[in-house]
């Protein structure tokens, strides 16, 4: 029946990542059971099995940071003309600047080229654009040289574990992982009134050695972005009810949360550790509840109730209906999720089931304006092929505006499609859709690919624009850049 | 390039539409001052350090409240106490000159201290966030329009709430070339013709398209623009030292500002742009005199040169705004860093400006004088600063600026005599 190819279209490229061939007509004997067969407790696909963790690459970091400082003294003690006594090198191995360009080349562009190859090519992508979503939600961005690395092994660790699962537990491994105390400044920050505040002001008492992961003389405190970033991007929303004051409140409560380093055994460098002895003192009010004095459990509390309550249902329900809906997403919708969300605590699994059992998320119209990386993953899935590497990948989605893991904020991405829709921008997916389906048609018939990416979304005067193309590689590109192939 | 040539680029282009830039020259021309004025808006995203822009070395509260991360002896002095940071050093020339002032205490009526918050309060005009979803610039624009044809561009890949609405305006990034032989931009300005929102932004991307290949041969032997963000990660040659990284970024942005000034210097180009930079979000290892804050001050400072060369003689008839969503706080904090605070500096440059010292009053360090025992108290409404530009430069008039381009702002006075 004829809603039925629709709504098979409809499941492949709203809430998938755009149909590969073949995928709508297997779809079509139950669209909305092929969405819920693909939610599954465990959680998402790993884009890279057996890859390094954000442990390895936060040490790496601190190795490559150590080298840079040894290879500064030197050229200082160079250009003096004096002799720095035998400095220390680097081993071959590590030469800073190499190191730097493989980091940045090897490491995070093979993560990211990973995952953009398992967007292309799971059979099971409404999986991975729920998981996306979180990654977004939770954006780890790699705008900062510290965090440059540590983007992919951030989502495979924390993020898409949990991604089905209940969402307080998400929202833990989230804020807790060493990537996200890193990007949002956690790491370094320290109770003012805590021991080794005490200690790094009055400089080392006699006979007490300096609480591990303290550097005497350097200046202690708070910092808040964290604490912040959580109440109104992560939970309660920035209509949330919550004030400067629980800001600082919950930014106190916090302290503590850091990361292994030099000072610190092996075994803990590059994790996420709680140092009893930075961690404020004291009973903590957040929100007008109370939480008595203690170490981590103090944070741990916090949060689990942040992601109890129902201003975080709402705020994150809402967020959830607009990025596969609508911008503007009909109110019925987030209510629906709103209510699955509280009754069943926040199990995310259900939360997905009721996404794609409403009526109104199955609207006709398609209302959402695809993002760079959305265009692009489903270009290669229309034409049935996944990205080599990244060198096709981040020339691309720099011009677009969506730089490979580098949101410009920890707000992550924008939803809206007055973001992505700029004049300009068309203009570049234009330019590069042509170069795309010059390389990728290969002989094949456009008609056919118009029928497999679209299906019963694909309007005749495109259909009839396609047939009319002079080249195969004008048909590719006139699909790709057709109104409701750029929309989902 | 000769007039003739142009128009056969832009037919080139596929364009049968608009051609909307490139066909005004001769009206442009028939118009009196107000057509030659231009307006280049920069929002520094982030929460732009305005203690660290224009350090207040007069202020005798200012070295202790940010120790190690003061700004003092490596200051570019300015009269009346104050300083510009040494990564300004373009700025600094130009504001010896008399064409450069800062607006050292100003904040929008956002007081929240979320940076997504007070970025739509600054680019909406509003009082409050979701007040409306289009921007003042927009608006401003929308407003003249109704007296004669004013053209708005923004830069950089995405569109800047501040100039979206209903006025149509063009978007331009470094990057695009149109194959002017495909037949692609024709058939699809044929699949758009209904698309309310395709429709117009692709003609009006063709367009800027052809102009920007207009304005890019007049950049002295500058084969390929570099992209307007400085570091473009996995892609291109990478440099050997952190040093060559940033003369690349910087050299990008003197780059970026000269395009965009090339831009306004065609005929009927637009009049009004804005520009888009972030990174200013400096929690922790802030920097001083060097270090993160530095590096992203001297590619504000790189753009703003660039505009300054590439305008040449039509510098005399621009204003440049350099504004951000909200200060930090007046205390260095516990990582090096600042945090999420109120007022901040903002910048005025342009070869019109009237000399003066610094526009707005200066409420001082003082323990007393901070806002919520912690922030630089704001003594100027930023729609002020606007309004004064956008009326005295531009000539929008009052009852506009009041009602739509900054809703229930009728108690907000314009600041006068600035141009």
């Amino acid at each position: 029946m004829a809603d039925r190819d629709l709504d098979a279209a409809i499941a492949a490229t709203r809430f998938g990542l755009g149909a590969r061939p073949g995928e709508i007509e297997a779809t079509k004997a139950d669209p909305r059971g092929f969405l819920r067969a693909q939610i599954l407790k465990e959680g998402a696909d790993q884009p890279q099995p057996g890859a390094a963790t954000s442990r390895q690459r936060i040490v790496e970091f601190r190795d490559y940071q150590k080298d840079r400082q040894v290879e500064r003294r030197v050229k200082a003690a160079d250009a003096k003309g004096g002799d720095p006594g035998a400095p220390p090198q680097a081993p071959e191995a590590r030469d800073p600047v190499k190191m730097a360009q493989r980091m940045l080349r090897d490491e995070t562009g093979v993560d990211f080229a990973s995952r953009a190859q398992l967007g292309a090519t799971t059979p099971d992508a409404f999986r991975e654009r729920w998981a996306l979503f979180w990654a977004n939600h939770f954006t780890v961005s790699a705008t900062k040289l510290q965090t440059a690395t540590v983007v992919g092994p951030f989502e495979q660790e924390a993020i898409r574990p949990h991604v089905f699962g209940r969402f307080g537990d998400l929202l833990g491994a989230a804020e807790t992982h060493p990537a996200m105390l890193l990007y949002l400044d956690q790491a370094q920050s320290i109770g003012p009134d805590s021991m080794a505040a005490h200690y790094m002001g009055r400089g080392p008492a006699r006979g007490v050695g300096a609480p591990p992961g303290v550097q005497p003389g350097r200046k202690a405190g708070l910092n808040e972005n964290l604490a912040r970033e959580i109440l109104e991007l992560h939970t309660v929303g920035v209509n949330g009810g919550y004030t400067q004051a629980d800001v600082t409140e919950f930014a106190r409560a916090m302290t503590g949360l850091s990361i292994g380093g030099l000072k610190e055994t092996d075994d803990v460098a590059g994790t996420t550790i709680f140092r009893g002895a930075a961690h404020e003192p004291g009973e903590r009010t957040v929100m007008g509840v109370r939480y008595p004095s203690g170490g981590k459990e103090q944070v741990g509390a916090i949060l689990t109730d942040l992601a109890a309550r129902p201003q975080t249902a709402r705020f994150i329900c809402g967020k959830l209906a607009r990025h596969f809906v609508a911008d503007d997403p009909p109110p019925a919708l987030t209510e629906h999720l709103v209510r699955t969300w509280m009754r069943s605590g926040g199990d995310l699994a259900q939360v997905a089931d009721a996404l794609v059992s409403a009526p109104e998320a199955w609207d006709p119209t398609p209302r959402k304006f695809k993002t760079p990386y959305e265009f692009l993953i489903s270009s290669w899935r229309a034409a049935g092929g996944a990205p080599r590497d990244i060198g096709v990948l981040a020339p691309t989605l720099n011009a677009l505006g969506q730089k490979p893991f580098s949101a410009p904020s920890p707000k992550g991405w924008p939803e809206e499609t007055e973001a992505w829709a700029a004049p300009d921008a068309i203009v570049k997916r234009m330019v590069w859709a042509q170069k795309f389906s010059a390389a990728a048609v290969a002989g094949r018939d456009p008609k056919a690919l118009a029928a497999d990416a679209l299906g019963a979304r694909l309007r005749p005067v495109t259909a009839t624009a396609i047939a009319r193309s002079e080249s195969r590689g004008e048909g590719l590109a006139l699909l790709l850049m057709s109104p409701e192939f750029q929309r989902r | 390039m000769n007039p003739t040539r142009r128009h056969a680029l832009a037919a080139a282009a596929g364009f049968g539409v608009s051609l909307s830039f490139l066909a005004r020259q001769a009206f442009a021309a028939s118009e009196g001052g107000l057509a030659r004025r231009k307006l280049v808006f920069v929002i520094c995203r982030g929460g732009m350090d305005g203690l660290s822009v224009s350090p207040p070395i007069g202020d005798s509260a200012y070295a202790d409240l940010r120790q190690s991360i003061a700004i003092t002896d490596k200051a570019l002095k300015l009269d009346g106490g104050f300083a510009l940071h040494p990564a300004l050093g373009a700025t600094h020339a130009l504001a010896q000159a008399g064409e450069a002032r800062i607006v050292p205490a100003v904040a929008t009526p956002d007081r929240a201290r979320s940076h997504f918050e007070a970025q739509d309060v600054l680019e909406s005009g509003g009082t409050v966030v979701y007040g409306t979803s289009s921007g003042w610039l927009n608006r401003a624009v929308g407003s003249l329009s109704k007296q004669r044809k004013v053209e708005a561009i923004s830069i950089g890949a995405t569109a800047p709430l501040v100039m979206r609405g209903p006025t149509p305006v063009s978007s331009w990034s470094p990057g695009g070339v149109v194959d002017g032989e495909a037949r692609l931009p024709t058939l699809l300005q044929d699949l758009y013709k209904d698309d309310p929102i395709l429709g117009p932004a692709f003609a009006r991307g063709l367009a800027t398209e052809s102009m920007a290949q207009v304005a890019m041969t007049g950049l002295a032997a500058q084969a390929q623009p570099a992209a307007a963000d400085p570091a473009p990660m996995m892609s291109g040659p990478a440099p050997a030292t952190a040093q060559a990284y940033q003369r690349q970024g910087q050299d990008a942005a003197r780059k970026l500002g000269a395009t965009v000034a090339g831009f306004m210097r065609e005929a009927g180009g637009p009049q009004v742009a804005a520009i888009s930079l972030d990174g200013f979000d400096t929690h922790a290892n802030q920097g001083a005199a060097t270090g993160q804050l530095a590096t992203r001050l001297a590619y504000l400072d790189a753009v703003l040169d660039g505009l300054h060369a590439g305008l040449g003689a039509d510098w005399k008839d621009t204003v440049v705004v350099v504004a951000t969503e909200f200060g930090r706080t007046a205390r260095i904090n516990g990582t090096e860093g600042t945090d999420h605070g109120t007022a901040s500096t903002a910048l005025l440059l342009g070869g019109g400006l009237k000399a003066g010292g610094i526009v707005g009053d200066w409420p001082t360090l003082k323990s007393a004088a901070l806002f919520e025992n912690r922030d630089l108290a704001p003594t100027l409404d930023m729609r002020g600063l606007f309004k004064g530009v956008l009326a005295d430069h531009l000539g929008v008039e009052r009852t506009a600026l009041d009602s739509t381009v900054f809703p229930d702002s009728g108690a907000v006075r314009p600041v006068t005599g600035l141009v």
